[in-house]
C-alpha cells in the first residue's frame, strides 16, 4: 500500500511494519532498535533540560527545509538555548489517512539526516492516524533532552543593563521562504529556510568565553521574529533594549521580499539563527567565537540592554531616528496598503 | 546592507539629519504645524522609520483617513460573509482585510474558503477552476488599486467567465479630502497627498480643493526622505502664508497623472451618489460602482445583499480623530476594550490606522 | 494606502501585457495594462501585480540632489 490507512495507527501488524520499516530504518539507533515503548538511558552527570514542540507548518516542503528537518531543529535549538547539550528526541507523528507513503518516507529521512548532524538520537516515539479531512498530512510533536554543563545559567530573565545583544546571522530568511512557497509566489533568487541545528554553535560560544556564567540569554527568533523574542527576554528581565537597524543582519533579496510583500523583516520567523545576551566584556570574543562557526559567519552586534523603559524594546532605525519595536500582532500578513 | 534601488538612496541617514536640520532651522518658534498624512502608506513610512522624532515639538503629522481597510464600514464585511455563506461563493480578497471584523465581529478570515491575493488577476484563475461556484472578489483601495480592478472586469468580460463577480468598495481621495477639510473645526495646516493615488490622477485634482479651502497640499513620495522634504516644503508655504499645490514626488507623479488608467477606469466605474465611509459617514461622489454595462460583474446587482448595519460603540472618537480633531488617546476606548487585537473602531482596524500606529510605535 | 515598489525591467514579454521585472535579485511577472512604451532597462512601479506608472531616474537625481542641498544650511 502506498497510502497511510487507519491500521497504520492500530497498533497492530501494519503499524508494526510502518515503524520497523520506516521509523527504525531510518533513525537507527540501538535504544530505538531495542524495540520497546521505552528508552533508558544513563544520564551524566548535572541538570537535565528538556523541551517539547509540535510542528503544524504548510506546506510540508520549503525551499531549504521540510516539517521533518524543522521538527528536528527546532527542538534541539529550544534545548540548546539552555546552553544544555541535546542528546536524545522522541518523535511523535500524527498522520491524515491518505498521507502519502513516499512523502512520509521523505520526511522521515530529512529528520533522520538533520539528527545524524546535529549528533542527536531519535529514541522513542509514537503513531496515530486520523481520519481523511482531519489533519494537514502529518503532525509532528518531538520533545528533547540535554544535559546542562556545570557553571551555565542562561534564561531570558538575567539581561542586565550594559548587557550587549548578539544575533548570530541574517534575519527573516525563514519566514519568507515559507511564505513564498505556501503561496505559490515564484520569486526566484536564493530564498531559502535557514532552519538549522544550533547546539554545535551554541558549544563553541560557552567554549570561547573564560566563564559561562557571562552568557546570560539565549533565545531563538522563531514565531514573530526577533521583535517577538527580544520583547519576551526584555519583559523577562525587566529591563529595556535599544537595537540598531544598520546593524541587523539582512540580505537583500530578503529585504526585497518583505519589501514587495509589505512584511516587517524584525517580526518575520527564523529557523536558524540565535539571539544571545552577554556582559559587555565579552561581547567582543563571544562575536568571533560566533563568527569563526559557519552558522555564525555573519554574526553582529545589534544592541544592548539598558535600564530606561524596562519591558520595551527602542530600535534606532536606518533613518537615524528611534521609535518602539514591537511584536506582531498575531501572524504577520502580506498587505497591498 | 541592502541595495534596493529607488529605495535605500531615500533612506540615508545623512541626507535625513540634513533634512531635519533645514526644518528646524525654519520653523517659526511658537508656531504649531499641523500635517495632516493623508495617506496609510504615509502612516506607515512615518511610523517604520521614526520621522515624526526627527523633527521639532511643534511640527505633528495627524494621520488621515487614507488607508480603505480602516474607512470600509462593517457592514460591507458583513455583506461579504453573506455572499459565502448564502451562494457558497469563494471570497478572493487583499489579505489586509482578512482579520477585520464586520458590525457581526466576525472577519473573512473565519469563512470557509477565502483565498488571499496578491493580483486580482488571480481571481481569473480561481474562477475558471471552480465553473460550479460563485467567486466573489472584495475590491478595496483608493484610485492606485481601482484600475487593476478595472483590467479584471474587463478580463473576465473577454474571456466570457460566467461565475466571476466584484463587491466594489473602490473610493476617491479628493472627496474625502473635502470632507476632511470642510470641517470649521478642522486643525489641519497642510496636507502631505498621497503618493500613488496621485502617480494616477496626477496634479490636477488637488487644484479645486486649495482654491476651496487654502490649504496648502504637497504630493509626497512613498520613503521617509520624500515626507521630509515634502513637510519642508509645507512648512515654508505656510511661513509664507501661501497656499498651493505642490509635488514633491516628481520621479513619479506629473500634472495629467496615468491617462491609460484613468480611461480604464473610467471605461468600467461609475461615480457612486453617495457611500458610507466608517468613521466618516456618507460622503456624496466618493466612491465608485460598476456601469451597467458591466452589471453582470457587479456583486450588488448579482445577488440580493440585505443591507446590514453598521454600528460603532458609544464613546468612539473615530469620527474626530480621523478628522483630525482628536489623538488616539483622547478616546476613552483606546486600550479599554479597543486594542489591535480587538479593534472596535475604524482607527484601530488596520496597522495603518491612527489609534493602531499609537499603540505600536507609541509617543 | 498603496503599497508600490520600484523594479526594473529585465524582459518584455511577447506580445506586450506582460513584463518580467527585477527588485534585489528578486523577479515577478507584472502586467502592464497601465502602462505604455516599456522598454527593459526601464524603471516601474509595481502594485498589486501591476506597473502603475514609470519612473523617472533623471528626477529621482534631481530629487536626491534637492535633499542634500536642503541640508547644506547657511551658518
Amino acid at each position: 500500500m502506498s497510502r497511510v490507512e487507519a491500521a497504520h495507527g492500530a497498533g497492530g501488524r501494519a503499524m508494526g511494519r510502518l515503524i520497523d520499516e520506516l521509523f527504525r530504518q531510518a533513525f537507527d539507533n540501538p535504544l530505538l532498535n531495542a524495540g520497546d515503548d521505552f528508552a533508558a538511558f544513563e544520564v551524566p552527570a548535572g541538570r537535565m533540560v528538556m523541551s517539547t514542540d509540535a510542528h503544524v507548518i504548510t506546506p510540508l516542503t520549503f525551499p531549504g527545509g521540510d516539517i521533518g528537518a524543522l521538527s528536528v531543529h527546532g527542538t534541539v535549538n529550544d534545548v540548546a538555548m539552555s546552553g544544555a547539550r541535546p542528546l536524545y528526541l522522541s518523535a511523535a507523528f500524527i498522520l491524515e489517512e491518505g498521507f502519502s507513503l513516499e512523502a512520509l518516507r521523505v520526511i522521515v529521512e530529512s529528520m533522520a539526516r538533520a539528527a545524524r548532524e546535529a549528533g542527536v538520537s531519535i529514541v522513542t516515539g509514537d503513531t496515530k492516524v486520523v481520519p481523511r479531512g482531519k489533519g494537514d498530512g502529518v503532525y509532528i510533536t518531538t520533545t528533547g533532552v540535554g544535559v546542562l554543563g556545570e557553571g551555565i545559567n542562561i534564561s531570558g530573565s538575567r539581561a542586565r543593563a550594559g548587557d550587549r545583544i548578539l544575533i548570530s546571522g541574517p534575519i527573516a530568511e525563514h519566514g519568507v521562504a515559507v511564505l513564498a512557497a505556501r503561496e505559490g509566489l515564484a520569486l526566484g533568487g536564493e530564498l531559502r529556510s535557514d532552519s538549522a541545528a544550533l547546539n554545535g554553535l551554541v558549544e563553541v560560544m560557552l567554549a570561547g568565553l573564560d566563564n559561562p556564567d557571562r552568557l546570560h540569554c539565549l533565545r531563538d527568533p522563531t514565531r514573530g521574529g526577533v521583535a517577538a523574542a527580544l520583547n519576551e527576554m526584555a519583559a523577562q528581565s525587566g529591563v529595556g533594549m535599544r537595537i540598531d537597524e544598520a546593524l541587523v543582519p539582512l540580505r537583500t533579496e530578503v529585504a526585497a521580499a518583505c519589501e514587495l510583500l509589505g512584511l516587517e523583516p524584525l517580526q518575520v520567523a527564523n529557523e536558524g539563527r540565535l539571539i544571545a545576551i552577554c556582559e559587555p566584556e565579552s561581547a567582543d570574543g563571544l562575536l568571533a567565537a560566533m563568527r569563526a562557526h559557519p552558522l555564525g559567519e555573519q554574526a553582529a552586534i545589534i544592541g544592548e540592554v539598558v535600564g530606561d523603559d524596562p519591558g520595551r524594546v527602542a530600535l534606532r532605525t536606518r533613518l537615524g531616528a528611534e521609535r518602539w519595536l514591537e511584536p506582531p500582532h498575531g501572524e504577520p500578513l502580506p498587505r497591498i496598503c | 546592507m541592502s541595495g534596493l534601488k529607488f529605495i535605500d538612496e531615500f533612506r540615508d541617514p545623512a541626507l535625513a539629519q540634513g533634512l531635519a536640520a533645514a526644518i528646524a532651522a525654519e520653523v517659526e518658534p511658537g508656531r504649531d504645524y499641523r500635517i495632516m498624512e493623508f495617506c496609510g502608506g504615509h502612516t506607515h513610512a512615518i511610523q517604520r522609520h521614526g520621522v515624526q522624532r526627527l523633527l521639532p515639538e511643534n511640527v505633528r503629522y495627524i494621520h488621515g483617513p487614507g488607508c480603505p481597510v480602516c474607512v470600509l464600514p462593517g457592514a460591507r464585511i458583513d455583506a461579504a460573509i453573506h455572499l459565502a455563506e448564502t451562494h457558497g461563493a469563494i471570497l478572493c480578497s487583499y489579505a489586509d482585510l482578512l482579520r477585520v471584523p464586520g458590525a457581526s465581529r466576525r472577519a473573512l478570515g473565519q469563512c470557509r474558503d477565502v483565498r488571499t491575493l496578491y493580483s486580482p488577476e488571480e481571481v481569473l484563475s480561481i474562477a475558471r477552476d471552480n465553473p460550479e461556484r460563485e467567486v466573489v472578489f472584495i475590491a478595496i483601495g483608493f484610485e492606485t488599486t481601482t484600475p487593476p480592478t478595472a483590467v479584471l472586469v474587463k478580463q473576465a468580460q473577454a474571456q466570457g467567465l460566467s461565475n466571476l463577480s466584484i463587491l466594489c468598495n473602490h473610493v476617491l481621495t479628493p472627496a474625502a479630502m473635502t470632507a476632511i477639510l470642510d470641517d470649521e473645526d478642522s486643525a489641519i495646516d497642510a496636507i502631505l497627498g498621497p503618493s500613488h493615488v496621485s502617480a494616477i490622477i496626477g496634479v490636477a485634482p488637488y487644484r479645486p480643493i486649495v482654491e476651496r479651502f487654502r490649504t496648502p497640499i504637497v504630493i509626497a513620495g512613498f520613503e521617509p526622505l520624500d515626507v521630509m522634504q515634502a513637510t519642508l516644503m509645507a512648512i515654508r508655504q505656510l511661513n509664507a502664508a501661501c497656499a498651493e499645490v505642490e509635488n514633491q514626488y516628481t520621479r513619479v507623479v506629473d500634472e495629467q497623472g496615468n491617462r491609460r488608467a484613468q480611461a480604464l477606469v473610467d471605461e468600467v466605474f461609475e461615480l457612486r451618489e453617495t457611500f458610507e465611509w466608517r468613521g466618516l459617514g456618507w460622503l456624496p461622489g466618493s466612491a465608485l460602482r460598476l456601469r451597467e454595462e458591466y452589471a453582470e460583474f457587479d456583486a450588488e446587482r448579482r445577488f440580493d445583499i440585505p443591507s446590514f448595519e453598521s454600528r460603532e460603540p458609544n464613546s468612539c472618537e473615530c469620527p474626530a480623530i480621523l478628522r483630525g480633531r482628536k489623538q488616539p488617546h483622547e478616546c476613552r476606548l483606546f486600550g479599554h476594550g479597543c486594542t489591535p487585537e480587538t479593534p472596535l473602531g475604524a482607527c484601530m482596524v488596520s496597522s495603518e490606522g491612527a489609534c493602531a500606529a499609537a499603540w505600536s510605535y507609541g509617543p | 494606502m498603496c503599497l508600490a515598489v520600484p523594479a526594473r525591467v529585465i524582459a518584455v514579454e511577447e506580445g506586450g501585457a506582460n513584463a518580467r521585472v527585477e527588485l534585489g535579485g528578486l523577479e515577478r511577472s507584472v502586467s502592464l495594462a497601465l502602462v505604455e512604451g516599456v522598454k527593459v532597462g526601464d524603471y516601474l512601479l509595481i502594485h498589486v501585480g501591476f506597473a502603475i506608472n514609470t519612473i523617472d531616474p533623471e528626477e529621482a537625481r534631481r530629487t536626491l540632489a534637492l535633499f542634500a542641498e536642503a541640508g547644506m544650511l547657511e551658518p
